[in-house]
């Protein structure tokens, strides 16, 4: 036959070639992903360090980078946390309704709608969240400020645009709901059959079984999941940029229209406008926002990692 | 010891003194009580005290109902079950309500310039009513585009080195970076494009290509897990065939494991272009906004979809009313696109779903 | 074309962990050599050396001499590529590639490694290969549908017409009936002994009336005892270790007596 020859004469020196190109190409894209990670630290501190270095009086606001970050970094905090209280134990209930409680045949057609709130865009929900539900918290914070108003959270007096820092935190618990729900819902899937099957064998009811067989065997996930969110709801921009009508300062007050800025709406507000020391300025809080969220997101992938190994075995 | 199981209905109450079997309630009470809610709920609502007091009070009706009488008559375990399942129940569609408001305020506000002339006009010279988001559309194309030729072979040849190549330490580390990378705020990955291109050009650059960087950054982890989970689905038998035949690894990694897992990387694919095309935040700070066309991405500034629809939004003239419906419309579009790439990710993968193995 | 091999102290290892040790034979050309034992003895685990794909598992290493026509496979300006273009493999599972039609798979080998040959010369060598693998006539109307859609015993009669479409000199096959039924076994067995004149083939296999159904050499591979090398223990015509082996633990697995 003809072709005998052909491969092994003519084409190995070009396959070996090929090989170590394709090879290297693959590393090196590998490589390519800690070595942007590394550049987005890098790029942001070469960008920022004229801003950390200069004398505090020139940086915006008058009084330093760190007095400037502060209260935007307190804004990031108090929004995030509070989104996350809402959502984690919603989105754990709703992973359990949809691998539990709905029936079979819909449960992924219910999931894959919980999914659909995780791909409409940010922006959507910043003018949702104007329009829509703003107006619509005015009346409950009036009687949240009446009745409640000695916790300080509530302390009023109430904003009569409803562009509150309630708002935001309600709009971010919405966006970052989807990711942990399915970030759950997965566990709660590898939740070994056995286990429920020994709970429900011993009498348990339905919620008595999810209480000893699901729900410890989900819990690092649950943990790593919120962190997950966490991370999401402190970098998240446009929403926030839209509904947050801000005024500065440091206040816990979630319904007033004095609300501190978040460090990423901080950003999209300023820096179209913004030239010289104030855009170095402005990456530098970008540069702390990097920092924070890089780190929640590392415990996060760690503690979720630490439990796939532990149930590696199924 | 007994249990009550479902196939123990009315006629075991007969027997509940001679035998300790529980009672259960019949299987049409829950919804009797939610009968008998939703008509409370529905007289408060249509009263017009408010929607949201109606929903409440439908809800904390049908627990009260249902908790109670379950306590009577089935004991308070069976109650405490039936309490989780309602509460479980409502939080799914809690869930629901903010997508269905979002969905429905876009559409019945969007629908308004959903004309010829809002796809075929830019915004150049136009005040007031009239103009268009063409510009935005060919920017947003554009941009997407050259994000995504740059994000795919990337993140393919990433997820190829996790998959065929890599070995040991190294791969334990990308992989934990690349799902650390997924949590990178957007308007991190702008400002990262912003500075990386401010270090070669100078500070105030501008231009399409900046905003295609920062949403690679926001693509490529995305690529790669999908890339990884889909190569490890390919048989390894196949990879024997393919050694077997003589055929070099890159040749049998390029011929035979991509086409297999084709359709998969495909689906990841378009979900990442559907995730990164309503980003607003990386682009404000890279690629800003223009009223005219501009289609060339090494250049200036360019409008996109997003953006457009926030400054419209932001800064409407006076009157506001065409800028808002501009911004809505621009909004609408959007959630139309990133539901059809949605659907055609799902269609892809459903028809061209990996046969197993054999 | 076919060639012989020759096989000398060949020690096989997955990390430090011997699995075969000290294993010398040779294997004639146009002849059926056939590589019985029981299992995990490492009978596979030498047939994967003799065409290096042993050393796709990380890790996985040999030490010794395998030379095909003289010519040493491990030696140091040795492509392992090279290797496998002379000698094909057929798997104990059949493993068409499911993205390629029938025609696709059979020209697999010349396309995947981007030899330019013409229309009609390919068309050729798939009516060929089909025909020596005796799959012609049942797929020749279907070429084009896709090569996982045929049936079990067909799948691996394709697998092989894939293998010796590239023209090797020697055939490996790995339990090739393993996964079949009765009739498709039949079919490939014929297959085998029509290949015999053209090719050198080694077969392993787990059923002893297969092994002396179509071989005309038989090797009997055992472990001394269990986490110890599998080792050769005794190879001569089939005949001869059916009738009159001359160890005593060849006896006792052809007879049934273990394994």
């Amino acid at each position: 036959m003809p072709l005998s020859e052909t491969p092994s004469a003519v084409a190995r020196p070009r396959l070996r070639a090929g090989d170590r190109v394709f090879a290297g190409l693959s590393t090196g894209a590998g490589l390519l992903i800690l070595f942007v990670l590394a550049g987005v630290a890098a790029f942001l501190l070469v960008e920022a360090w004229p801003a950390l270095t200069a004398p505090p009086e020139e940086v915006p606001g008058g009084r330093g980078v760190a007095l400037y970050v502060w209260p935007l970094l307190f804004g990031t905090a108090l929004s995030a946390v509070f989104a996350l209280l809402i959502a984690a134990p919603l989105a754990v209930t709703i992973a359990l309704f949809v691998t539990y409680y709905a029936p079979r045949a819909l449960a992924q057609g219910l999931g894959y709608l919980i999914d659909l709130l995780a791909a409409v865009p940010s922006i959507i929900y910043g003018l949702w969240g104007f329009t829509v539900l703003a107006p619509a918290t005015v009346g409950p914070s009036g009687w949240l400020a009446d009745n409640l108003g000695f916790i300080p959270l509530f302390a009023g007096p109430v904003s009569a645009t409803g562009r509150t820092m309630l708002v935001a935190i309600l709009v971010l618990a919405v966006m970052i709901l989807p990711i942990i729900t399915a970030v759950v819902r997965e566990a709660f899937r590898q939740v070994p059959r056995l286990h429920e099957e020994a709970a429900r064998a011993l009498g348990a009811t339905q919620w008595e079984m999810l209480r000893m067989a699901v729900l410890p065997f989900g819990r690092s996930a649950i943990i790593g999941a919120s962190m997950l969110g966490l991370g999401r709801a402190l970098g998240e921009t446009m929403a926030v940029t839209i509904v947050l009508s801000v005024s500065g300062g440091v206040t816990v007050n979630l319904i007033s229209s004095g609300n501190p800025s978040t460090i990423a709406a901080d950003i999209a507000l300023q820096f179209p406008e913004s030239t010289g020391l104030a855009v170095n300025t402005l990456i530098a809080s970008g540069l702390v926002l990097f920092a924070v969220t890089f780190a929640v997101n590392m415990a996060a992938r760690t503690v979720i990692n630490r439990r796939s190994e532990f149930s590696g075995a199924n | 010891m007994s249990v009550p199981t479902r196939t123990e209905r009315e006629s075991d109450l007969t027997l509940t003194e001679a035998a300790p079997v529980r009672r259960t309630l019949p299987p049409w009470a829950p919804y009797a009580a939610l009968a008998v809610a939703i008509a409370v709920g529905g007289t408060v609502t249509l009263a017009g005290v408010s929607a949201g007091l109606g929903a409440v009070l439908t809800v904390v009706l049908y627990v009260a109902c249902v908790v109670t009488v379950s306590r009577l008559v089935e004991g308070p375990r069976k109650a405490k079950d039936r309490a989780v399942t309602t509460v479980v129940t409502s939080a799914f569609l809690l869930a629901l309500a903010p997508l269905i408001s979002v969905l429905a305020t876009v559409i019945s506000r969007g629908t308004a310039r959903m004309d010829v002339e809002f796809f075929t006009f830019s915004m150049r010279g136009v005040v007031g009513e009239g103009g268009g988001v063409y510009h935005a559309i060919t920017g947003t194309l554009m941009i997407t585009g050259l994000a995504t030729l740059i994000s795919v072979p990337v993140g393919m040849l990433c997820g190829v080195y996790l998959v065929e190549y890599a070995k040991g330490r190294l791969a334990t580390v990308i992989t934990f970076f690349v799902d650390v990378m997924t949590g990178i705020p957007s308007i991190v990955a702008g400002l990262f494009a912003y500075a990386l291109f401010a270090l070669i050009l100078g500070p105030g650059v501008r231009m399409g290509l900046m905003g295609a960087v920062a949403l690679s950054v926001l693509m490529i982890p995305v690529v790669v897990r999908s890339t990884e989970e889909m190569l490890k689905l390919v048989p390894n038998e196949l990879r024997e065939a393919a050694y077997a035949l003589a055929v070099p690894k890159w040749r049998m990694i390029l011929k035979v494991v991509i086409p297999t897992a084709l359709a998969g990387i495909a689906t990841g694919v378009t979900l990442a272009i559907a995730r990164v095309i309503g980003e607003t935040a990386p682009l404000l700070v890279t690629v800003g906004i223009t009223q005219s066309v501009n289609l060339n991405p090494f250049d200036g500034r360019m409008a996109t979809l997003p953006v457009s629809a926030y400054y419209q939004y932001v800064n409407p003239g006076v009157p506001p009313d065409p800028s808002l419906d501009r911004a809505w419309s621009a909004a609408l579009l959007l959630i139309i696109i990133v539901m059809a790439l949605n659907l055609v990710a799902r269609l892809i993968s459903h028809r061209f779903a990996p046969k197993s193995g054999g | 074309m076919a060639k012989h091999i020759q096989v000398k102290d060949l020690d096989i290892y997955y990390d430090e962990f011997l699995a075969v040790q000290g294993v010398s034979m040779t294997i004639e050309p146009r002849s059926v050599t056939a590589l019985i034992g029981p299992s995990g003895c490492g009978k596979s685990t030498f047939l994967r050396s003799l065409n290096r794909m042993h050393e796709l598992v990380p890790k996985a290493r040999v030490e010794g001499q395998v030379a095909i026509n003289g010519r040493d496979i491990y030696g140091s300006n040795v492509d392992p590529v090279d290797v496998r273009s002379e000698i094909g493999m057929v798997f104990q599972r059949p493993n068409p590639f499911p993205t390629m039609s029938i025609y696709e798979n059979v020209a697999a080998g010349i396309r995947l490694n981007n030899v330019r040959m013409k229309r009609s010369e390919l068309d050729d060598l798939v009516e060929r290969s089909l025909r020596s693998a005796n799959l012609w006539n049942e797929v020749k109307d279907r070429l084009h549908r896709p090569g996982g859609g045929i049936s079990g015993g067909q799948q691996q009669r394709l697998c092989i017409a894939r293998a010796i479409a590239v023209d090797p000199a020697v055939l490996l096959m790995d339990e090739p009936c393993s996964a079949l039924d009765p009739i498709s076994t039949q079919a490939i067995e014929d297959l085998i002994n029509d290949l015999k004149p053209d090719y050198t083939i080694v077969i392993v296999t787990h059923n002893m009336q297969q092994a002396a159904r179509v071989s005309d050499t038989t090797g009997f591979f055992n472990l001394a005892d269990v986490g110890q090398p599998g080792q050769l223990i005794e190879m001569d015509t089939t005949a001869k270790i059916f009738s009159a082996p001359r160890e005593q633990a060849t006896e006792d697995y052809i007879t049934g007596r273990f394994g």
